[in-house]
């Protein structure tokens, strides 16, 4: 496992090189946008990626309240985690493409209001889990985590159910794509799942860790050996 | 700003995102090793 994790990141670097350079250099330019449509290969798949985490955070919150397995928690928290750092960067590139499309940074339309709705959600869980030392944390966490993933399929079908600045999506929508866009896409998207999953390998080894430190201090504390 | 400036301010600003939160990894994982090794227990 220790041995796979380098290989694995290794992998991921030279396939988020390749997207970089597909995105660029091979993807052709979109006539009425211009190079600034080329921000929607970082976009859209931080934005699929994101949904993802929070869907396997909604998945581990669940077990954690059924079976109270620590692991799962452990999973939730890094899963949200890297979710909202995803999240972040759909909210910060969405306005840099706005700008210059739509003359202005933002709007309060549907699609924008639910996205920023959403990652307060998780915002707000991350804070919980980082200063809150109740007991009851993990399980009042895992209880706010599915409150917020009820928020993801209203960010996606936001688009298909009221009347929006935002673009129709791409697949299964209103709105249609150059396969050689959807070529760039799909490998983008492909190289940012791989980029979440190595981040949330390294950081479930960290929160093992955590844990194990807080395990010892714990135990040293009851002791009363001197820290 | 033209139209190319935008897009590597959205490139740049996503490998900086990336960049900072995976710095802020290596930190947490530097001071727990640490940490445990204090507490005689090193990896």
């Amino acid at each position: 496992m220790k041995r796979s994790f380098p290989i694995f990141a290794v992998i991921t670097a030279i396939l988020l090189a390749y997207a970089f350079y597909e995105a660029i250099w091979v993807a052709p330019m979109e006539r009425t946008m211009g190079d600034v449509q080329r921000i929607f290969y970082y976009h859209v798949p931080s934005a699929w990626t994101a949904f993802l985490l929070f869907f396997v955070n909604l998945v581990a919150s669940v077990i954690y309240l059924v079976r109270r397995n620590p692991r799962a928690d452990a999973v939730a928290l890094v899963s949200a985690e890297v979710g909202v750092v995803f999240c972040t960067i759909v909210l910060v590139t969405g306005p840099i493409w706005a700008r210059p499309v739509w003359g202005i940074w933002w709007t309060w339309d549907i699609r924008l209001t639910t996205t920023l709705v959403l990652w307060l959600i998780y915002v707000s869980y991350l804070v919980l889990r980082r200063f809150s030392d109740s007991s009851q944390t993990p399980k009042l966490a895992a209880v706010l985590a599915i409150f917020g993933a009820l928020d993801v399929p209203l960010v996606y079908f936001s688009i298909w159910f009221f009347r929006t600045q935002h673009p129709q999506p791409v697949i299964g929508g209103g709105g249609s794509i150059d396969q050689r866009m959807l070529h760039v896409l799909l490998i983008n998207w492909l190289a940012f799942s791989c980029l979440a999953l190595a981040i949330c390998w390294a950081r479930y080894r960290l929160e093992l860790l955590q844990r194990e430190v807080e395990e010892v201090e714990s135990l040293e504390s009851l002791r009363g050996v001197p820290q | 700003m033209n139209s190319t400036g935008f897009l590597y301010a959205a490139y740049i600003a996503t490998w900086l995102i990336h960049g900072l939160y995976l710095a802020s990894i290596v930190r947490r994982y530097s001071r727990l090793r640490q940490r445990m090794k204090e507490l005689g227990k090193g990896e």
